[in-house]
């Protein structure tokens, strides 16, 4: 049996940035991954690292959204130098459209909110009515009335992320094991072992971050991860010229000069089908914003389960009756990827999760733990 | 719009299964990408001069493009499928509109696209496909200049050489690169020679007008290689090399499973074929009870082999579909089976004759390029699937490779290839890309403007921002 | 280059090619009138390499143009008519971000 400081299972955006920062403290980690066709929420990403939607209402999300947002131009820096891989991230602040009154009136209110709720962190951002968009956004559509703008929004490749923080651990000697589904695990204090892909390893620590996997692997662990999926698409276009010098939240130019939209939540299980009237709604809603995006061609498209806890907010947590386990679980992998990789790891390698982080344990959820 | 029967694509399977289907009373709708029926084997057949370069066995596609024009069918041209929903819901494209069609039961008759040759230089300007260089014959009358070198294997290699010897361009040499192990390889089919005799006849004929033409002939060519700055000029291999405008590369056909792989159907490796195909009972069924395939997309067999597994398919949708009873299915297929018998006997042979080196697979130089949309070469693959990507999909995720706009048509195999080649798997077990519609570009306008049928309408639980 | 077999016998089309005025027969592609014309590249990849039709069957990619002023269309899928404008592709589209 191998053995290992860490062993974390999922080789996502959660997965490998958390891999990734415990392979930089120096521990000994193993990641496991699935196979070629899995779930994959994070290749199915849009790629915001957005702020300014999270934690209404929930002022401790809105406290770690926005920490990660602030790590993430430092962990961008660190993933280039140390792999040459660039993960595109851009920072320019986010636009949330809105299409009438009450809409923007219920927008304003919510800004309103979310700066208080913040107390001292603070929470800047700004209203803008259809003249400054206008000026801000080539060819608005008539529409659009206004919208919600912060500084702290921005958006990356979340492909180019995957992949650096997959070569990054490889590199700080951290051992890739693919094609390994997590067959047998048995769960002991400060002892774990995995049986996976014909092996079996074990190590101290073990960190849950498979997904949509979770919800079963969880109890085996002493933990509660009630995720389920909930689908989105996204539509890709052609490659333009630079048009768009911000994002906002269903509507991004990337730096390959495609131009994403999304945003749409279908409650349908684990089918990972295309709904082209799903696709056509998506399509109307860009088209408002910006009528000229209708000559564009969609070059590409798909449909992807995000990994989605019962109330929206993510689930962190560490084993009461196995300590060593922890879980992470989120639908926003990128946006939190620079906490993941700078927050999170540090304190699994230190063996305790962060009191701040109390608030994301599933005990919130008033689910029965697992005996 | 709701019909019986939908078939995808107006090549020669295409064209026999709608006549039959036309005439067994089938509701039938026959959707094509091009502007006039014939595939790719008999494009442009309703243009053809009678005294065509092309020749007879290219003339034989007439009469099948004159009797769909015949027909009942409902023959949609310029049309492209840009989804289907296995429940029957065809999703298409015509002049910038999009539109549905709703059908009992879908037959896919896609055809055969022409294997990638990944050679150093195969991106260059002037280096195209042997089957490119038929098409420009067969739509716009168009010969090339200067010396075209024809390299690779395979019938259609040796057929485009006469076709464009007949239409005053003869090449200026045939690289042939079929390996000495290739003919031993095959010698033990010997046995199929006599029932394959119409095919091997007219294939030894090929040969014949070749050499009668003056072409010279090089057997088993290794290490090809287009040389060039900023088109080819030169055709460089093992041992030798040539001065030269156009490169035309062949290494056989491979089945054009966009779509199949698209509704998920389920999909086998060919190990004699060297390729994927979908898994097939002897009348076209595939894993879907409601979708068939025939022709060469699902597995090569040729053009005459397509018209007759067109007709069997008609004959089990029509059966299907509650036309027919079973006794007169089967009757009306004997001769039809007969005749695929007959047809498929070569085959064996051929495959062995005219299998790919390991290098058309998996390409010896690290600099090659394999997708050529984002322009991703061999090294950087080996590298990605070093890191992990343990197949396709992974792959794209960290190079990019396949989220071009031919979504992994073209580079699809080669990288199966070289993912197995690195893990030391067999390539089975790799698998494909997962094709995601629009299979093939819409603008967002297209798919903002349309119509959607109720039952295929959002449903509850579903909501966009 | 490709030019016309000698005994061919088609009514052609008038379609210019970067500018380039350029006959073509009946029922050919806008990617034979690029052909035809005698131009080393059509389009640039992303990454700037220049490239000429591959397949002519609708699967390379490599044909992209820009037809009557709509970009990156696949030419070998596109009939000729007469006054067709063909120019080269050259990088990302522009788009027309009029206000609205």
């Amino acid at each position: 049996m191998e053995h290992y400081d860490a062993i974390v299972i999922g080789g996502g955006l959660v997965g490998s940035a958390i891999a990734y920062g415990l392979a930089r403290a120096g521990l000994k980690a193993a990641l496991l991954d699935e196979g070629d066709v899995a779930f994959r929420a994070s290749r199915g990403n849009f790629g915001l690292v957005w702020v300014q939607s999270k934690g209404d209402g929930a002022p401790h999300y809105q406290r770690w959204t926005r920490q990660s947002a602030d790590e993430w131009p430092a962990l961008a820096e660190e993933l280039l130098s140390k792999t040459g891989i660039a993960v595109g991230h851009h920072r320019p602040g986010g636009l949330h459209l809105c299409l009438d009154e009450a809409e923007l009136a219920a927008r304003h209110a919510m800004m309103e909110r979310m700066r208080t709720q913040s107390g001292n962190f603070g929470f800047d951002y700004r209203m803008l009515d259809r003249r400054e968009l206008a000026d801000l956004l080539p060819g608005l559509g008539p529409a659009v009335i206004g919208a919600s703008w912060t500084p702290y929004d921005g958006h990356a490749n979340p492909l180019n992320l995957l992949h650096a923080l997959h070569k990054g651990f490889v590199e700080k000697g951290g051992r890739h094991i693919p094609n390994s589904t997590v067959t047998e695990a048995t769960a002991a204090s400060g002892d774990f072992r995995v049986r996976a892909a014909g092996g079996e390893i074990g190590a101290a620590k073990i960190v849950l971050a498979a997904g949509l996997g979770n919800a079963a692997l969880a109890p085996r662990f002493g933990l509660s991860a009630p995720v389920k999926p909930l689908k989105g698409q996204i539509l890709v276009t052609e490659r333009a010229c630079e048009t768009l010098p911000l994002p906002l939240t269903t509507i991004r130019q990337t730096a390959e000069g495609t131009i994403m939209l999304g945003d749409s939540q279908e409650d349908a299980g684990f089918d990972t089908s295309q709904r082209p009237a799903v696709m056509q709604t998506i399509a109307r809603r860009a088209v408002l914003a910006f009528p000229w995006l209708r000559d564009l061609q969609i070059v590409r498209a798909w449909a992807a389960l995000r990994v989605m806890p019962p109330d929206g907010l993510p689930i962190y947590d560490q084993s009461e009756r196995f300590p060593g386990a922890f879980t992470a679980n989120c639908h926003s992998g990128v946006t939190l990827a620079g906490a993941h990789a700078n927050l999170l790891a540090p304190m699994v390698a230190a063996g305790m999760l962060d009191p701040t982080l109390e608030p994301f344990s599933a005990r919130r959820l008033d689910v029965p733990a697992a005996v | 719009m709701t019909v019986e029967l939908a078939i995808i694509g107006a090549g020669p399977a295409g064209m026999a299964a709608a006549v039959l289907a036309g005439e067994l009373g089938l509701d039938t709708v026959l959707v094509d990408e091009q502007n006039s029926p014939g595939g790719q084997v008999y494009r442009a057949i309703e243009r053809a001069a009678p005294d065509t370069p092309l020749g007879p066995d290219y003339l034989a596609g007439r009469p099948l493009a004159a009797a769909l024009r015949a027909s009942r069918v409902d023959y949609r041209p310029n049309t492209t499928l840009w989804h289907v929903d296995p429940d029957g819901t065809l999703f298409l494209e015509n002049a910038g509109h999009t539109e549905t069609v709703t059908a009992r039961r879908i037959l896919l008759a896609t055809g055969a696209i022409e294997r990638p040759v990944p050679i150093p230089g195969w991106t260059l300007p002037g280096v195209m496909t042997a089957g490119a260089a038929q098409t420009l014959l067969k739509t716009a009358d168009l010969v090339p200049e200067g010396r075209v070198v024809l390299a690779g294997q395979g019938p259609l290699l040796y057929l485009v050489a006469t076709q464009l010897a007949r239409a005053g361009a003869p090449p200026g040499a045939i690289l042939e690169t079929a390996p000495l192990d290739n003919y031993l390889d095959a010698a033990r089919y010997l046995g199929s020679l006599w029932p394959g005799r119409r095919l091997l006849t007219r294939g030894l004929g090929l040969v014949a007008a070749i050499k009668r033409a003056g072409v010279p002939i090089r057997r088993g060519v290794r290490g090809i290689r287009a040389v060039g700055r900023r088109r080819v000029d030169r055709v460089a291999w093992e041992g030798g090399e040539l001065a030269a405008n156009y490169l035309l590369l062949h290494e056989g056909v491979i089945p054009n499973i966009q779509i199949s792989l698209a509704l998920q159907l389920r999909h086998e490796w060919d190990e004699t074929q060297l390729c994927w195909r979908p898994a097939l009972d002897a009348w076209g069924q595939t894993s879907l009870p409601n979708i068939a395939v025939a022709g060469d997309c699902g597995g090569i067999a040729g053009a005459e082999a397509a018209v007759l597994t067109g007709r069997l398919a008609a004959l089990d949708a029509a059966l299907w579909l509650g036309h027919i009873g079973e006794a007169e299915r089967d009757s009306r297929a004997r001769p039809i089976q007969a005749a695929l018998d007959r047809e498929r006997a070569l085959r064996p042979f051929l495959d062995r004759l005219y299998r790919p080196t390991r290098s058309v697979m998996v390409p010896a130089e690290d600099d090659i390029i394999v997708c050529r949309c984002e322009e991703v070469s061999v090294g950087r693959i080996r590298r990605a699937a070093r890191l992990g990507a343990t197949g396709p999909n992974q792959l794209k995720a960290f190079t990019r490779c396949g989220m071009g706009p031919c979504q992994g048509r073209i580079c699809g195999p080669v990288v199966a290839a070289i993912i197995a080649d690195v893990h030391r798997r067999p390539i089975a077990e790799i698998g494909t890309y997962r094709p995601r519609a629009p299979f093939k570009p819409i603008t967002v306008g297209a798919l903002a403007d349309l119509e959607i049928p109720r039952c295929a309408a959002t449903t509850k639980g579903e909501t966009t921002r | 280059m490709f030019r016309p077999r000698s005994e061919a016998r088609r009514p052609s089309v008038a379609v210019t090619v970067e500018g380039r005025r350029i006959a073509v027969p009946v029922g050919a592609s806008a990617a034979a009138a690029v052909l035809a014309a005698g131009f080393d590249s059509i389009r640039e990849t992303a990454g700037g390499r220049e490239r000429m039709p591959f397949c002519m069957m609708g699967v390379c990619f490599d044909c992209l143009v820009e037809i009557d002023d709509v970009p990156n269309r696949q030419s070998c899928m596109v009939e000729v008519r007469d006054g067709m404008r063909i120019r080269r592709q050259i990088g990302a589209r522009r788009t027309h971000p009029v206000a609205g």
